[in-house]
């Protein structure tokens, strides 16, 4: 038996664990889904930002007279153009308390440029061609201040500071003195001097990774129209269409309800389509010349303007004793944030002990700002760094102990009543099952010969989010079922949701058609990240479903003049007193009974986290002329509570992977000695072509999550963080060397074997 | 593509002042999908706008606008190009290919089908580079190799994907079209 | 994209009229692989663009054993590496046709564009240098021919006056047991820049045992491409031996003069001059050999 039989199936499904063809394939073919750049508006003006070609700068002025004059120029708008935002504060989901002027800010700068790419001001033409003459006739005056781009450099006291006003808060304590550490974060659990004490063996080691950008293929985009009525329409690629809109609504002081966020179709996000950045702009720039705007990012704007993840430092050090019993853990982390507060240093700080048992452990993590863009959540943020330092740990301390590296994981694997550090103690989790699945895996069981070779396993761990989802149906008179969702699909959750749904009311994935909402013809629903669509927004259209099949009982009910508790469903097949009918035939009866049309409705907000673990295998050969690692072959294993559709569940992991090998191996923001990202392309940027990889193998693992009725675990995140460690411990294991900074480029392992 | 690598760039002054935003617009006959096809454009509008704006094929996407995505992939005179690295006036009698054109008559390309059966796509925005130039790589090289793909699929990145699925969607297209 | 005026000459002549009468704001569009990139980005300015791919000097495409290769210098990459005589005949510069982008690059770019854009990472003039090519320049005083060694000045700068054109490059015909490569260094596996590139040809004796004649070219190492003399001219007489490529690769790294920068420390470029001498020049020898 293979291990994908194992794994597979646990319990019998008709619709979830099946393949169907997404709903908005043949769109997506075609050529013909409507992505936000693909919208053409009549009267549309086009837009365009002008950016600081500096990484820190005061604005001395701005000279938009001449744009203005030029004929076909619409509307100029700056940073002055905001409300007075000073001290608001929004809570926004997960992010928590936002500050709106900093919000603002780096939508269109006032008063100073904190990075690069930094936008100043924005105009609006009749065409294009028009817009970017404009932009080049806007004159900014700068008064350039020193920079920073290295976390540590930035924590120092003489470095340049980005925001006066900005004071430490450490553990709710503020500090006194200027500083570009916004917050020091703090977890304990047991005592790490005795856990230390108990150690026979102890391993210690820094770690340093670069900034690396979610890389999605379609740059920003967003179009507005703020009409005369007052009302503000926007079409944009976003994440999450009610995230946008409230940020949208919070800059620009207008109420929710003047506000509809459209969600065109994205192209891809991967946590860095949350933030707004276009859209408040677009709609000052509407709101001046009254027509719809399109305003669009070049690709270079894309990776100058937009979030990176942290670039980030890593102490980490872990004591175990000679029977591999690990008896403390001490992690000390700093990542950048970007030019504002508020960085991804929490669920880094959660997750760097996370997929083991710690008695004993303490973490310390910083967020510090620095001249980059600010940095977004990108898959899993913030987990990758930490993995990349605690795994390679972990790799090192089996090997000391000459322990089979799976062995040492289960050993002290985290499983059902472990507590993480942070405190959260874990329900029934899948971690040593996608341990065991790696040791039964065709792959770890493999031979890997040949000179330069080496084989390297590691894991990781992340959330999946609740939040809130809603979604409504009505019944079709043929039986089908359209569904109203709120999640932007990015990657085909339409198709994982629609089937659960299905699932529920025993119909086909194809008997119900799902769309995404826009703001206005749906109920709330958080965004489109943390891993919860599939999760959470399926729990929702489960909800849903129970709602549509009490209506479909009292329907039949009404037909065969009984009570509706005499009804019983059956895998979608309702009967009573031996007269039966399908989902279908009962909804074709519907319209000529003069029954109440089927309508039904359901929102879940579901809380805490239930937990995703992964680990990953990989062959790689090192050429020792030139330090260049070739990946031979790669393995990703993951717990998935329940596939609903395994294709894309597949698709997750592979793409994840490939994502994280891109970080391992060659992807990096590059700065020179201005601060002034010197690789903002996608030939510069080197992310993964398809001759970098090989196939991606793929193991999926079902330890069905409780707190769903199908168990699906949210999927999408924990592939990207395993890859950079893993890929580290299999150079390590070719090479024999340790490489402790991101990405492992071939200067630097030619660097480091000429020196060994 | 195009930088001046790793040196200093030049900019060569033309002393012509400030250009004049609003251009003379040049006539192109050409033929889009086996359809005549006529146009007016600027001489600076790219392949991939005149498509996007002016004839309203959306399919072509712009994911970098410098050659490096392959998003804007279209054939021109039965050679994938990208065709933001094509001026619109360069289109004068040559015959051009896009997404739009690969199905017939209401039946998908065996690539496109492959594709969907195959879960070759999540966000799907890089899909329509692919197809085109998969298609071109499967009219030259019917029994391609994995490595042929790879190499020939090299200049269209897809970052959701991890190319896995669109390797083997192109392998399955293959076979369905070798066994027709 | 500033605005131009667009130009699709006939003829070579009325091509040098445009280009004299422009007074240098001229652009000549080929490929337009970097022009149109230069344009877009500021990196360069035009007044008017000139599309030469109307010119048939310049689309030309000929070989013969005996004459050697013409090849025009708007001729797109793909057309040489479809034709397999000259596949065969010249496969360092295939292997640099091959690799300039991908394949939707190779559809338009070409050599001559290549030469013309005068990158120090440009992947085919190693190829140009090692094959031995000349460039045909016609301008208002008439045709003239460049070494292609000696084409590039500075970075994104050569030889080219006002009003004068790169119609072809001129291979000489290929010599019985001679062989020649292109490797460059990259990150990636493909879609990159040359962090170093190297092209090689050897021509062995009549027993296939000991290098003749050898030409090595250099890219990314210098603020020109650069003809590795020294190396190359040692090589003469040598034996086919591991240690006489390792030797050669140590007097070409005397003519790089790399900087550090993204793509690359100096240190680990002059060092990779080395390595991709060696591997070139095994790959040429075999190739000379009919392997």
């Amino acid at each position: 038996m293979s291990t994908e039989d194992l794994y597979l199936g646990k319990k019998s499904y008709s619709v979830l664990g099946q393949r169907p063809v997404r709903h908005d394939g043949a769109d997506k073919v075609t050529g013909k889904a409507v992505y936000t750049s693909d919208l053409q508006l009549p009267n549309m003006a086009q837009g365009r930002i002008i950016r600081s070609p500096h990484a820190h700068a005061k604005i001395k002025s701005i000279y938009t007279a001449a744009a203005l004059k030029l004929p076909g120029v619409l509307a100029v708008v700056t940073g002055e153009d905001w409300p007075n935002l000073e001290e608001k504060f929004a809570i926004m989901g997960e992010a928590g308390a936002v500050n709106l002027h900093h919000l603002a800010n780096n939508c269109l700068a006032k008063g100073k440029v904190v990075y690069k790419g930094h936008a100043v001001a924005a105009v609006a033409a009749t065409t294009l061609a028009i817009a970017e003459e404009a932009a080049r006739l806007i004159k900014v005056e700068y008064e350039i201040l020193p920079s920073v781009t290295w976390v540590l450099d930035a924590m120092k006291p003489d470095a340049p500071i980005l925001l006066p006003s900005l004071r430490t808060d450490s553990m709710g304590k503020k500090g006194t003195e200027p500083t570009n550490i916004a917050t020091h974060i703090q977890f304990e659990q047991g005592n790490i001097a005795e856990g230390f004490k108990q150690a026979d063996v102890i391993v210690e080691r820094e770690f340093r990774t670069a900034s690396v950008h979610q890389g999605y293929i379609e740059p920003h985009v967003s179009v507005a129209l703020w009409n005369e009525d007052n009302r503000l329409k926007i079409w944009t690629s976003t994440q999450g269409s009610f995230n946008c809109r409230q940020q949208v609504s919070e800059l620009l002081q207008v109420p929710v309800s003047q506000v509809v966020v459209v969600p065109c179709e994205i192209g891809g996000g991967f946590g860095g389509k949350i933030t707004v950045y276009l859209e408040p702009v677009a709609a000052l720039l509407s709101r001046r010349c009254g027509r719809p705007v399109k305003l669009s990012m070049q690709r270079n704007e894309v990776f100058e303007g937009t979030g990176p993840t942290p670039g980030s430092y890593a102490k980490v050090k872990i004591g175990v004793k000679k029977d591999g019993t690990i008896t403390a853990g001490e992690a000390w982390l700093a990542y950048d944030c970007g030019a504002f507060p508020g960085g991804v240093i929490g669920p880094g700080a959660m997750c760097v002990f996370s997929c083991y048992e710690f008695p004993n452990a303490k973490v310390d993590g910083y967020d510090v700002l620095d001249n980059k863009p600010h940095t977004q959540a990108y898959r899993a943020p913030g987990a990758t760094q930490a993995a990349f330092a605690c795994e390679q740990v972990i790799d090192e301390l089996a090997a000391k102990l000459k322990m089979d590296p799976i062995e040492f994981r289960l050993k002290n694997a985290a499983k059902e009543g472990t507590r993480r550090v942070d405190g959260p103690v874990y329900p029934r989790v899948g971690f040593i099952e996608t341990l065991k699945a790696a040791q039964n895996s065709d792959h770890w069981k493999s031979k890997l010969t040949g000179k330069n070779r080496g084989r390297g396993i590691a894991s990781g761990f992340w959330f999946n989010i609740g939040g809130a989802s809603s979604c409504s149906a009505s019944v079709n008179d043929d039986g089908s079922v359209t569904l109203v969702e709120g999640s932007t699909d990015i990657g085909g959750t339409r198709t994982s949701v629609a089937m659960q749904l299905a699932e529920t009311l025993g119909i086909t994935a194809q008997d119900v058609r799902p769309q995404v909402g826009d703001t206005d013809s749906v109920g709330y629903t958080f965004l489109t990240g943390g891993s919860r669509v599939t999760f959470a927004t399926g729990l929702a259209a489960y909800k849903l479903g129970l709602d549509l099949q009490e209506q479909m009982k009292q329907r039949a009910a009404a037909l065969w003049d009984v009570e509706s508790a005499a009804v019983k469903v059956e895998n979608g097949k309702y009967s009573s007193n031996g007269k039966s009918l399908t989902f279908k035939e009962l909804a074709g009866k519907i319209p000529g009974a003069k029954l109440d049309p089927v309508v039904g409705r359901a929102s879940v907000s579901p809380e805490g986290s239930t937990n995703g673990f992964g680990t990953h295998i990989c062959d790689v050969e090192v050429d020792p002329e030139t330090g260049k690692v070739t990946i031979l072959r790669y393995t990703a294993i993951q717990d998935a509570g329940k596939a609903v559709h395994p294709s894309y569940v597949e698709g997750q992991m592979q793409g994840g992977s490939v994502q994280g090998i891109g970080w391992a191996l060659n992807e990096e923001y590059f700065f020179d000695d201005q601060s002034r990202m010197k690789n903002a392309s996608f030939l510069d940027y080197r992310m993964p072509t398809s001759l970098d990889v090989p196939m991606i193998e793929t193991i999926i693992v079902e330890v069905p999550n409780p707190s769903h009725p199908f168990g699906v675990r949210g999927v999408g995140e924990t592939p990207i963080v395993p890859p950079p460690a893993t890929v580290a411990n299999a150079i390590h294991a070719a090479t024999g060397l340790r490489f402790t900074e991101l990405p492992m480029s071939p200067p630097k392992v030619w660097k480091a074997l000429s020196t060994k | 593509m195009g930088r001046l690598e790793a040196y200093p760039t030049l900019l060569q002054t033309n002393h012509l002042g400030q250009a004049n935003p609003v251009a003379k617009k040049t006539h192109v006959s050409t033929t889009v999908n086996n359809e005549p096809a006529e146009f007016l454009c600027e001489p600076r509008e790219s392949l991939l706008e005149v498509l996007r704006d002016t004839l309203k094929l959306t399919g072509a996407k712009e994911g970098c606008n410098n050659g490096n995505c392959g998003a804007c992939t279209v054939l021109l005179n039965d050679v994938p190009v990208n065709s933001c690295l094509v001026l619109g006036v360069e289109a004068e009698g040559a015959s051009i290919e896009t997404v739009e054109g690969m199905a017939c008559e209401g039946h998908l390309h065996p690539l496109q089908q492959c594709f969907l059966e195959g879960a070759a796509l999540q966000c799907g925005i890089c899909t329509p580079g692919f197809l085109v130039t998969a298609k071109a790589l499967l009219d030259k090289n019917p029994t391609p190799s994995e490595h042929d793909i790879r190499f020939n699929l090299a200049n269209n990145l897809c970052r959701c994907t991890g190319y896995d699925k669109i390797v083997k969607a192109v392998q399955e297209a293959a076979k369905e079209l070798a066994a027709k | 994209m500033k605005d131009f005026t667009y130009a699709a000459p006939a003829t070579l002549q009325e091509a040098t009229r445009l280009l004299t009468a422009a007074n240098g704001s001229a652009r000549i569009l080929a490929g337009g692989t970097d022009i149109i990139v230069q344009l877009r980005e500021g990196l360069r300015d035009a007044g008017q663009v000139i599309d030469v791919k109307k010119i048939p000097e310049l689309m030309e495409l000929s070989f013969s054993p005996q004459h050697g290769l013409r090849l025009g210098a708007a001729v797109p990459c793909y057309c040489i590496y479809e034709n397999a005589e000259i596949a065969k005949a010249y496969p360092a510069l295939v292997d640099s046709a091959r690799i300039i982008g991908g394949w939707q690059i190779q559809s338009r770019a070409s050599i001559g564009g290549n030469l013309c854009n005068s990158s120090p990472a440009a992947d085919s003039i190693p190829s140009l240098i090692a094959h031995h090519a000349f460039a045909e320049v016609v301008g208002p005083a008439g045709k003239r021919k460049v070494a292609v060694e000696s084409f590039c000045t500075a970075p994104g700068r050569n030889v080219l006056q006002q009003g004068e054109l790169l119609v072809a490059l001129v291979f000489p015909p290929t010599m019985p047991h001679s062989g020649s490569a292109y490797e460059r260094f990259i990150p990636r596996n493909e879609m990159d820049i040359a962090v170093v590139g190297v092209g090689t040809r050897v021509q062995l004796n009549q027993a296939c045992d000991k290098i003749e004649f050898a030409r090595i070219g250099l890219a990314a190492v210098a603020p020109t491409p650069k003809f590795a003399q020294e190396a190359s001219e040692w090589l003469a007489g040598k034996p086919l031996a591991e240690e006489t490529y390792a030797q050669a690769g140590e007097l070409a790294k005397k003519v790089a003069t790399p900087i550090s920068d993204m793509r690359g420390p100096a240190e680990y470029r002059t060092h990779l001059v080395g390595v991709l001498v060696k591997r070139t020049l095994e790959k040429a020898v075999e190739r000379a050999k009919g392997k």
